[in-house]
């Protein structure tokens, strides 16, 4: 019997383009919990799903009680007691709690030939396997009618049910009450007292003081190292994440700033777990940054001002005058533009041509006699801004979806600058486009700032978001936790505490 | 070598149209009638309805949607119209004043258009699946039109609308150019107006529409009363040229108009469709259910091949855009 109940070395992961793991190594002693740790991107959940199967490492290998093995896929790493509780993998949320913990592996009696399936068994067992984890709600209860905090422990009853040597617990806490995180931590406990190796990754700092025992760092795809819990202070884990060489790569920055364009005072979200109270304001010819933990709601609360999301209170004004929004069309009134996160589910038309794809919200302008379209005016615009973006497409009349990334990108810039906005939201503006086309979206967003231009940004890049912004907000869990203005303050470690004050 | 491909290519997207000429030339040769010009002016006369309630449809299925309530709609709006254009000696309604035949086709128009409206707001206002509200529609519009006519026929129509199918302007009757017309009108709507370019834009993202300031819920509501009043106009259309009409006018049309629209080319995921997807949807329709006639293809064998012909150009449609990703 070795040290380790389960060891990861070596693993190295890449995609097209990105090297998301290199050589990582992890060592989980039994009866433990390891956190994992990293900021966006450093690969901790990809590390996970080599691990449970879900991607197929490129290099490395695992070692479970001493043995090399190979995991081909979730359920070969469910049955050599690997067991993972994510919130992506996506339970049935209208059947029962007994059928999603006995999916694919229903108890079965037979009649004769017929083989049905045992419910007064599966019932039994699911009641049972609750019970080890000390839940006591109704296995027949549908799945949907359960919280968050429920559904993860039917997750991690289910894992018990296959007596798992290793559990995973990818962000468990992200979305639980304090009750929740309670009742999780209990069955935490519980379950190291069984000798069961627990791999924990989260950003909430006191979590980690309280449950973890052992500490694996990762940055940018790399190995850190590892410690006890209780060698490494608070400021020397975000130290340790953040602690890369910034190197310059971010253009020059021209123009003034001038008075302020958008104001927002106290503004909260419908949902209680989103933005709430939210104040801040934005000036002429400002890149503003909006830093945070993916799931820090920035999105939300961008979207909340364009008119997507609902509000319960607070003020939004644009030039000192008070409007109200309450759909998109009124934020493009009041001059407020937004290019948003998911390019492919709420920024492109995929099958419409390039031209559809920016003229789709400045139709209004292009009009002849009140309501016949003006194409030649139209086309004359797309044209331009193809031209000025250096937007690489065939024609203007090409499908959106046969471009690559960074000019589907350009193309929704380019909506938005036929609309001419003053206030122009960029959320994630160069996620998952290429390095080139990044550079030449840094070059748009200072042109157009030295314009006059407003600009938000949220960026879960680090070093885009220090060496872009010319002032900094950072949010966490909703609200507004920091602000930095100060260039000299405009540091990794500065973000990540504001980042991770829960 | 790429030659080849190119022309497999060429198949593959045409497929439908070779298939349709083939036909019609085999067809031809077999029974030299077919060619014959009366012929070709019956086929004609039959897709003018047919192309109207294709036009209508296809714009609800270029948001995504669908119309199960067309073939209904269309016979109330021959109802409706219906009784406004009968001879005094034998009116369904006696006490009803007869209208001048345009006023009578508005009416049949305006009233379904209103209905199209309600099928709209529950889509695009409640939320309701288009599949859901307008089989809705499809049963409130059939008892409507049951109570209305008493389930009694509705025909001995005055001379005036009788002649829209038989005088003729060009050598086309009047029908044909009334279904020119609503073509012209629906390609200028799809590519000139804002209106079309939102329900392009609807179809092929919605999401992404809203987020760019469309008014997506409005836009539906009028796509939806739009096609409704193209379905009235069709069954204005039906009267003429069937001198008659009851409850079940239309009855299934509504299935054959998706399917002409879907073997032309409007993509029943969203977003993909022109006018002359849906003319050719129809024509291919009307010209294959002609030529099997014409070969005396056993009537029923005729929905097998019908159907088989919706397997064939639903396949090879989808292959286009698959092949690209």
């Amino acid at each position: 019997m070795s040290e380790y109940l389960l060891e990861l070395k070596g693993v190295s992961k890449s995609f097209p383009g990105v090297r998301a793991l290199d050589h990582v190594n992890l060592s989980l002693r039994p009866g433990t919990v390891h956190a994992l740790m990293g900021e966006n991107g450093a690969g901790k959940s990809t590390l996970m799903k080599c691990l449970f199967g879900i991607y197929k490492m490129d290099e490395g290998e695992i070692i479970l009680d001493g043995q090399k093995v190979e995991v081909t896929d979730p359920d070969d790493a469910m049955s050599k007691g690997i067991a993972m509780v994510h919130q992506e993998l996506q339970p049935v949320l209208a059947r029962s709690v007994g059928e999603n913990m006995y999916l694919g592996r229903f108890p079965v009696k037979r009649y004769g030939p017929l083989k049905v399936i045992d419910h007064k068994k599966m019932y039994e067992d699911t009641k049972y396997w609750l019970d080890q984890v000390k839940m006591d709600f109704d296995p027949k209860a549908l799945l949907g009618s359960l919280s968050i905090g429920q559904m993860q422990s039917v997750e991690i009853a289910k894992a018990v049910s296959r007596s798992a040597k290793v559990v995973i617990l990818d962000e468990p806490t992200s979305s639980l009450s304090e009750n929740e995180v309670e009742a999780l931590f209990r069955i935490m406990n519980d379950l190291r007292d069984k000798g069961v190796a627990m791999v924990y990754i989260s950003h909430k700092m006191d979590e980690i003081k309280r449950i973890a025992d052992d500490i694996t760092i990762m940055r940018d795809g790399q190995y850190v190292g590892t410690w006890s819990a209780d060698e490494l202070t608070t400021d020397q884990i975000i130290a340790k994440m953040v602690g890369r060489e910034l190197t310059n790569v971010y253009p020059a920055k021209k123009g003034t700033i001038g008075e302020v364009v958008l104001e927002v005072n106290h503004l909260s979200s419908i949902h209680e777990r989103s933005f709430q109270d939210v104040s801040f304001t934005l000036r002429k010819g400002e890149i503003l940054g909006f830093g945070g933990l993916v799931g820090a709601q920035r999105t939300e609360l961008m979207e909340g001002i364009f008119g997507i999301r609902h509000l319960s209170s607070g003020t939004i004004k644009v030039k000192g005058k008070e409007i109200r929004i309450k759909k998109p069309s009124d934020a493009m009134k009041a001059g407020i533009g937004l290019i948003t996160e998911d390019r492919r589910g709420n920024g492109i038309m995929g099958c419409l041509s390039v031209k559809d794809n920016v003229g789709v919200a400045v139709y209004n302008k292009f009009l002849k006699a009140g309501f016949i379209l003006d194409h030649p005016a139209m086309n004359k615009v797309v044209d331009d801004s193809i031209k000025m973006l250096r937007i690489k497409t065939p024609n203007m009349q090409t499908h959106i979806e046969n471009l690559s990334g960074g000019n589907q990108q350009k193309v929704i810039v380019a909506r938005w600058l036929a609309n001419n906005p003053d206030i122009l939201i960029m959320d994630e503006p160069t996620r998952g486009i290429d390095v080139g086309a990044k550079h030449e979206i840094y070059e748009i967003m200072n042109d157009l700032a030295a314009q006059g231009k407003a600009i938000i940004m949220i960026s879960s890049e680090m070093a885009e978001l220090l060496g872009m912004s010319d002032r900094i907000y950072v949010m966490c869990a909703g609200k507004l936790r920091g602000e930095i203005t100060d260039k000299e303050q405009m540091t990794q470690e500065n973000v990540m505490n504001y980042a991770t004050q829960f | 070598m790429n030659q080849q491909k190119k022309a497999l290519n060429f198949i593959a997207n045409n497929g439908v149209i070779i298939l349709m000429v083939v036909l019609v030339i085999i067809t031809g040769i077999l029974k030299p009638n077919f060619f014959k010009l009366g012929n070709w002016t019956n086929i004609i006369g039959t897709m003018s309805y047919r192309l109207v309630i294709a036009l209508g449809i296809a714009g609800c299925i270029i948001t995504a949607g669908c119309d199960l309530s067309a073939g209904r709609m269309i016979g109330f709006g021959a109802c409706l119209a219906g009784v406004f254009l009968q001879n005094p000696s034998g009116k369904m309604f006696p006490n009803l004043p007869n209208l001048p035949v345009p006023v009578a086709a508005l009416v049949a128009m305006l009233v379904c258009g209103c209905l199209g409206c309600v099928t709209g707001f529950f889509i695009a206002y409640l939320h309701v699946p288009p599949f859901i509200s307008t089989m809705a529609m499809m049963e409130i519009v059939y008892g409507v039109n049951s109570i209305f006519t008493g389930s009694k026929n509705v025909n001995n129509y005055v001379d005036a609308y009788l002649d829209l199918n038989r005088n003729t302007f060009l050598g086309l009757n009047f029908l044909i150019w009334v279904a020119l017309g609503i073509a012209a009108i629906t390609w200028f709507i799809f590519n000139m107006t804002r209106h079309g370019k939102y329900m392009y834009a609807i179809g092929g993202n919605p999401q992404a529409a809203e987020v760019a300031g469309v008014p997506v819920k409005q836009t539906l509501v009028l796509i939806y009363m739009k096609a409704a009043m193209f379905y009235g106009l069709a069954g204005f259309m039906i009267g003429a040229r069937a001198g008659g009409v009851s409850v079940n006018t239309g009855l299934g049309y509504e299935m054959e108009a998706i399917a002409a629209c879907t073997i032309g080319g409007v993509s029943v995921s969203g977003g993909r469709g022109k006018v002359s997807s849906a003319f050719i949807g129809v024509a291919v329709f009307e010209i294959l259910k002609t030529a099997l006639q014409f070969l005396g293809v056993n009537a029923y064998a005729q929905f097998i091949a019908l159907g088989v012909i919706i397997y064939i150009a639903i396949s090879l449609d989808i292959r286009k855009y698959v092949a690209k990703k």
